[in-house]
C-alpha cells in the first residue's frame, strides 16, 4: 500500500528516510560535478594548448627557421603582424556593426509597429543561424563583386587618404572581410542592445513625453543613456566574436603579413584564426606547435575582451535600479 | 488521523536574522488555529517551520522544538521529506502542476514519489481526495484535463485535495483565500469547516472576519519594528480573542482591522 | 529571442507620435507636415536618384536605391526644418536612418538565402543528398554529400551527447543547488566559456587527443569535443534560463507533498520545462552544426561514408563546402549545393525547435 495508513506516526519516516536522502545526495553530486566540470575544461583549454605550443615557445630560432612560411621570423615577430590583422578586421567589423546595431535594436523596441517587433526580432536572429561556411561563399562569391565598383569609387574620390589608397580588384582585401564580419556579429550586438532598451523604465520615458519630447528626443533622453552600457557590453561580445572568426576572413581575405592601414589592397593582412585553418592540415611537428602558439594568444585576446564586456555587464547590473 | 502540535521555545533564524523569537503554543487536534498579525510578523515563516518548508529557503534554521504527537520534527533523525509527508501544506496562490491532469494532480503526493498503486486505489484515492475537498461533483467529467483549466478557487481546492490525497495529519494552509474572490473564498471556508473533523488544521490569514469565521483558536503575532523578530503575542480561544483580549495590542490590531 | 515586456511594448505605441492633423495651439509652430509628404518625398526621391545616375552613369537597381534614400534623408529632413522646425527635423531624421538601419540589415539576409538557393539548386537533387565522392574528379558533375551527412550527423550527435548530460547537470545546479561564491563563479566561468572562440576548441580539442593518441590522431570524437566545449555553454545558458521560468511555487507544492529534492527536480521542475530545454538543446544544436574551422582541423575530410566516430577521418558538410569551394570549378557548385544543404537542415532544426516549444508547452489557465 502506497499511501501511509492514517495510524503511522513519524517512527517509519526514519527507515524510509535512507532511502530518500542517498539518491538526494547522489544527484545534488552530480550537479555539482557537472559545474566543477566547467572549472577543469576551462582549465584543460588553456593548459594543453599550452603544452601543444610549449615546443614552438621554447625551440630554438634555427628550428623555427626550417619552416617555410615563418620566413625567418621568431614566434614574437610572426604573431606580431597576425594580431595586427585579427585586431584590425574586428574593430573595422565593429565600426560597421555598432551605428546598424544601434539603428536595428532602435527600430525594433521603439519604432517598429509593435505587433511586429517580435517577427523582425526573429529575422534578425536568422542571420545568427546561418553557418559560417556559408558566409564564407556568400562574402568570396557574391558579396566580393557587388564591393568592387563600392571600393573602385572610394579608392578613386577619397585615394588621397592613404586609409582607401591603391585598390586593387577583386575584393579581396580586410574591407571586405569586415563587411562581411560585421553582418556575422549584427545579430548578437543588436539583440543585447535590444533587450537592454526594452528594459528602459516606462517612468523615464513617460517623463520624457510629459516635457512634450518627439520620439528621437525620448530615445536621446530616457532610452540611450539607460543603455550606453550595454549597448558598450554587447559592442565587446561582438567584437570577441569577430575576433574568432575563421571561415569569413579565411575564404575571402587573400593575406598578407604586413602590419599596414591600407584597408583597400589585398595580401596586407591575416587573422589567426584564418591563418591557423589555412595553415593546419598541411603542418605537422614545431609548426603545428608554432599554429598553437598563436592559438593561444588569440584566447587570451578574446578572454580580455569578454572579460571586459562581462565587467562592464556587471557593473551596469549593481548600478541599475529598474530590475 | 489528527495529532496535537506542541511548539516549545521555538526561535527561527535567517542567517543571523531573528526573524521569529521564542514562540511557545499548544495547537489542539481536530481543530482549527488561525494565526494573525501585521505583514512581516513572522506568521507564514512561523507556519512553515511546522513542516519543515522554512528550509526551503538557504541559511534559515530553528531553535527549539515542535513535538507531533510525541515526535520532535526537529529531532536529528528525522528527515524533512517525511514531515512534510505527516504535514501537509495550502499557499497562498493555488498552484496545481500545469503538466498534469486534474486527477493526477490529486495522486501527484503518490505518484511523485515513484510509489506504486493499483489502478482502483487510485481511482478511489481521486473520488475520496476531491469528494474531502468538495470538488468531485463540479470535476467528475473532466479528470483528465490540465488542473490549469479549473477557476482559481477550484484550483484552490484541487491543492487541498492534493494535499489531503497523502492522508496527512495536520494541513497546513497560509493564505488560502487571498488570491480568490469572496464567493471561492466562502467555499473554502465551508471546506475548513468539514476538514477539522478529519484534521488538524492551522491557517495564516490577513483577514479577520476569516479568522473569526473559520477558526476555533486564534493566535496573535506582532513585530515591534523593521528588524526586531516577531513574537508571539498572545493566543486564546477565538471568541475571547475577538471579544476580550488580555493584550493591549491585540485589541488595538483586531479593532483597528474589525471594525 | 526578445519577448518585450507588455509595460515595454505599450511605450512603443502610438502615444509616442502624437500627429494632430488639424493646426491646433498645441501644434509645433508652422504646423505638421501632412501624412503623404514622406512617401511624395520618397518617390521624388527615387525619380530624382534615376535621372541623376542616367546622367552620370548608368543606373542600376542598387545604386538607384542607394542614392534615392540618402536623397530621401536629406530632402525630408529640409522639407520638415522649412515646415516643422528644427526639433521635428531632428526626429525625421532619426527615424529615417533608425529604419534604413534595419533595411540594410535585411540585404545581406535577402541576398544570401537567394544566392544559396539559386546557386545551390544548380547541382542539389536527389541524386546530390545520395552519393558520396568515391572515384568522382576532374570536371564530373556527378558526386553528392551523403557522406558528409553521414559524418555531420554522427559528429554532431556525438556532441550533443557528452554536452546535454553536463549542460543539463550544471543548469540543474546552478538553478537548484548552487548559490553564493560557486554558483557565481561557475556562471562566470560559463560566460567566459561562451566566448572561446571555435577555431581555439578545435586546437584545445586536437591538443588533447594527439597528446595522448599520438600526432596523426584523426577522428570524428575528437571534432565532437571541440564542438561540445562550443555547445556547452550554450545548453546551459537555454536551460537555465527555463528552468528559472519554473514558478518556485510548483517546488513548493512537491515538496509540501512530502517530494523529495531530486524527484522534485526530475518529475516537476524539468518535466514543465521539458519543451523549453527540448527546443534550447535543438538550437544548441543548430548553432554548432554549421562549425567548420574546429572540425577542419580535427575531423578533416573524406571521399566516403564513414560511421566510425571514434577512428579516422570523416566528411562534414561544412568542411566539404569549404573543400569544394577551394578546388574551384565544379566545386563551387557543389559547395554551393552543400551550403544549401546545410543551410535547410539548419532551418528544419530551428523550426522544429520552435513547432516543439509550441506543441509540448504545458497547457495554459483557463482561456
Amino acid at each position: 500500500m502506497a499511501v501511509s495508513s492514517p495510524t503511522t506516526d513519524l517512527a517509519p519516516a526514519r527507515s524510509a528516510r535512507h532511502r530518500g536522502r542517498l539518491p538526494d545526495r547522489v544527484f545534488h553530486g552530480l550537479s555539482a560535478g557537472a559545474g566543477w566540470l566547467i572549472l577543469v575544461v576551462l582549465a584543460a583549454v588553456a593548459i594543453f594548448l599550452f603544452l601543444r605550443a610549449w615546443p614552438a615557445l621554447s625551440a630554438s630560432a634555427e628550428d623555427l627557421n626550417a619552416i617555410s612560411w615563418m620566413n625567418g621570423a621568431s614566434i614574437a615577430t610572426y604573431v606580431g603582424p597576425l594580431i595586427f590583422g585579427t585586431l584590425l578586421s574586428a574593430l573595422l567589423a565593429l565600426v560597421i556593426a555598432v551605428p546598424l546595431s544601434l539603428g536595428i535594436a532602435l527600430f525594433i523596441s521603439h519604432y517598429a509597429p509593435r505587433k511586429l517587433a517580435q517577427g523582425l526580432g526573429y529575422v534578425i536572429d536568422l542571420l545568427a543561424a546561418i553557418p559560417s561556411v556559408v558566409y564564407g561563399l556568400w562574402g568570396a562569391l557574391w558579396l566580393a563583386p557587388v564591393l568592387d565598383p563600392v571600393f573602385g569609387w572610394l579608392s578613386g574620390t577619397l585615394g588621397f587618404i592613404p586609409l582607401f589608397e591603391g585598390y586593387t580588384a577583386p575584393a579581396r582585401n580586410v574591407m571586405a572581410a569586415s563587411v562581411v564580419l560585421a553582418v556575422m556579429i549584427l545579430p548578437i550586438i543588436s539583440a543585447v542592445a535590444r533587450e537592454v532598451f526594452l528594459q528602459t523604465p516606462r517612468l523615464h520615458e513617460e517623463a520624457a513625453l510629459a516635457l512634450g519630447a518627439t520620439r528621437w528626443e525620448v530615445v536621446r533622453m530616457a532610452v540611450l543613456p539607460f543603455g550606453r552600457s550595454g549597448l558598450i557590453s554587447a559592442s565587446m561580445l561582438g567584437l570577441g566574436r569577430a575576433l574568432g572568426e575563421t571561415m569569413a576572413v579565411l575564404m575571402i581575405l587573400s593575406p598578407g603579413y604586413a602590419v599596414s592601414f591600407f584597408l583597400l589592397q589585398p595580401g596586407q593582412h591575416q587573422s589567426i584564426a584564418a591563418n591557423i585553418a589555412a595553415k593546419f592540415p598541411e603542418s605537422s611537428g614545431l609548426s603545428v606547435s608554432v599554429l598553437i602558439a598563436t592559438g593561444l594568444a588569440l584566447f587570451v585576446i578574446t578572454l580580455l575582451v569578454n572579460l571586459a564586456a562581462r565587467a562592464i555587464i556587471a557593473r551596469r547590473a549593481e548600478f541599475s535600479g529598474a530590475n | 488521523m489528527s495529532k496535537r502540535i506542541d511548539v516549545d521555545h521555538l526561535n527561527v533564524f535567517y542567517g543571523d536574522f531573528l526573524a521569529v523569537e521564542d514562540v511557545s503554543m499548544t495547537i489542539e487536534a481536530k481543530s482549527v488555529t488561525a494565526l494573525i498579525g501585521p505583514s512581516g510578523c513572522g506568521k507564514s515563516t512561523f507556519l512553515r517551520t511546522l513542516n519543515r518548508m522554512h528550509e526551503v529557503i538557504p541559511g534559515a534554521r530553528v531553535e527549539g522544538s515542535v513535538v507531533v504527537d510525541g515526535q520532535n520534527l526537529y529531532a536529528s533523525e528525522v528527515d524533512p521529506v517525511e514531515v512534510r509527508r505527516q504535514v501537509g501544506m495550502v499557499f497562498q496562490r493555488p498552484n496545481p502542476f500545469p503538466t498534469m491532469s486534474i486527477a493526477e494532480n490529486v495522486l501527484a503526493g503518490v505518484k511523485l514519489n515513484n510509489s506504486r498503486i493499483s489502478k482502483s486505489d487510485a481511482e478511489e484515492l481521486v473520488e475520496g481526495s476531491l469528494r474531502g475537498a468538495n470538488l468531485w461533483n463540479e470535476v467528475k467529467d473532466r479528470l483528465d484535463r490540465p488542473g490549469s483549466s479549473l477557476s482559481g478557487g477550484q484550483q484552490q481546492r484541487l491543492c487541498i485535495a492534493r494535499a489531503i490525497a497523502v492522508k496527512p495529519q495536520v494541513v497546513l494552509m497560509d493564505e488560502p483565500c487571498s488570491a480568490l474572490d469572496p464567493i471561492s473564498t466562502l467555499a473554502i471556508e465551508d471546506l475548513i469547516a468539514e476538514l477539522k473533523n478529519d484534521y488538524t488544521i492551522v491557517i495564516v490569514t490577513h483577514n479577520m472576519q476569516q479568522a473569526a469565521r473559520v477558526s476555533d483558536r486564534t493566535a496573535f503575532f506582532n513585530i515591534a519594528g523593521t528588524g526586531k523578530p516577531g513574537r508571539l503575542i498572545e493566543m486564546d480561544d477565538t471568541a475571547t480573542m475577538f471579544s476580550s483580549p488580555s493584550e493591549k495590542a491585540t485589541e488595538d490590531y483586531i479593532s483597528g482591522r474589525f471594525g | 529571442m526578445t519577448t518585450p515586456t507588455p509595460l515595454a511594448r505599450a511605450a512603443t505605441s502610438a502615444p509616442l507620435e502624437p500627429e494632430p492633423q488639424t493646426p491646433s495651439p498645441l501644434a509645433p509652430r508652422g504646423g505638421r507636415l501632412p501624412r503623404y509628404v514622406p512617401y511624395a518625398v520618397g518617390a521624388a526621391s527615387l525619380v530624382f536618384a534615376y535621372l541623376l545616375l542616367l546622367v552620370v552613369a548608368s543606373p542600376g537597381i542598387p545604386s538607384v536605391v542607394a542614392s534615392a534614400a540618402a536623397l530621401y534623408a536629406v530632402a525630408i529632413t529640409i522639407v520638415s526644418r522649412v515646415v516643422e522646425g528644427h526639433r521635428w527635423a531632428v526626429d525625421r531624421l532619426a527615424t529615417t536612418l533608425v529604419t534604413f538601419a534595419f533595411a540594410v540589415a535585411l540585404i545581406p539576409l535577402v541576398s544570401l538565402l537567394w544566392t544559396v538557393g539559386s546557386k545551390g539548386a544548380a547541382l542539389f537533387s536527389a541524386e546530390f543528398l545520395t552519393t558520396d565522392m568515391v572515384g568522382v574528379f576532374g570536371d564530373m558533375t556527378s558526386g553528392g554529400v551523403a557522406h558528409a551527412i553521414v559524418g555531420t550527423l554522427a559528429v554532431t550527435a556525438t556532441a550533443a551527447l557528452i554536452s546535454v548530460p553536463i549542460g543539463l547537470l550544471t543548469a540543474i545546479y546552478l538553478v537548484e543547488y548552487g548559490r553564493g561564491r560557486v554558483a557565481k563563479g561557475i556562471t562566470f566561468l560559463v560566460d567566459v566559456m561562451t566566448g572561446i572562440p571555435s577555431i581555439v576548441a578545435g586546437l584545445f580539442a586536437f591538443a588533447l587527443f594527439t597528446l595522448i593518441m599520438g600526432p596523426a590522431y584523426r577522428s570524428g570524437f575528437m571534432g565532437a569535443v571541440a564542438l561540445a566545449v562550443l555547445m556547452t555553454p550554450v545548453v546551459i545558458r537555454s536551460v537555465e534560463e527555463m528552468l528559472r521560468l519554473v514558478p518556485n511555487e510548483l517546488r513548493e507544492a512537491a515538496y509540501a507533498l512530502g517530494v523529495p529534492k531530486w524527484l522534485t527536480i526530475v518529475k516537476v521542475v524539468l518535466r514543465t520545462a521539458v519543451a523549453g530545454i527540448v527546443t534550447g538543446i535543438m538550437l544548441a544544436v543548430a548553432r554548432v552544426i554549421g562549425e567548420t574551422a574546429p572540425l577542419l582541423i580535427t575531423v578533416g575530410i573524406l571521399t566516403r561514408s564513414s560511421w566510425n566516430v571514434l577512428e579516422g577521418r570523416m566528411a562534414t558538410l561544412p568542411v566539404f563546402a569549404y573543400n569544394q569551394y577551394q578546388q574551384g570549378g565544379v566545386g563551387v557548385d557543389r559547395a554551393w549545393a552543400a551550403a544549401l544543404t546545410l543551410i535547410l537542415i539548419v532551418m528544419i532544426l530551428n523550426l522544429a525547435a520552435r513547432m516543439i516549444s509550441r506543441v509540448f508547452a504545458p497547457k495554459g489557465a483557463a482561456h
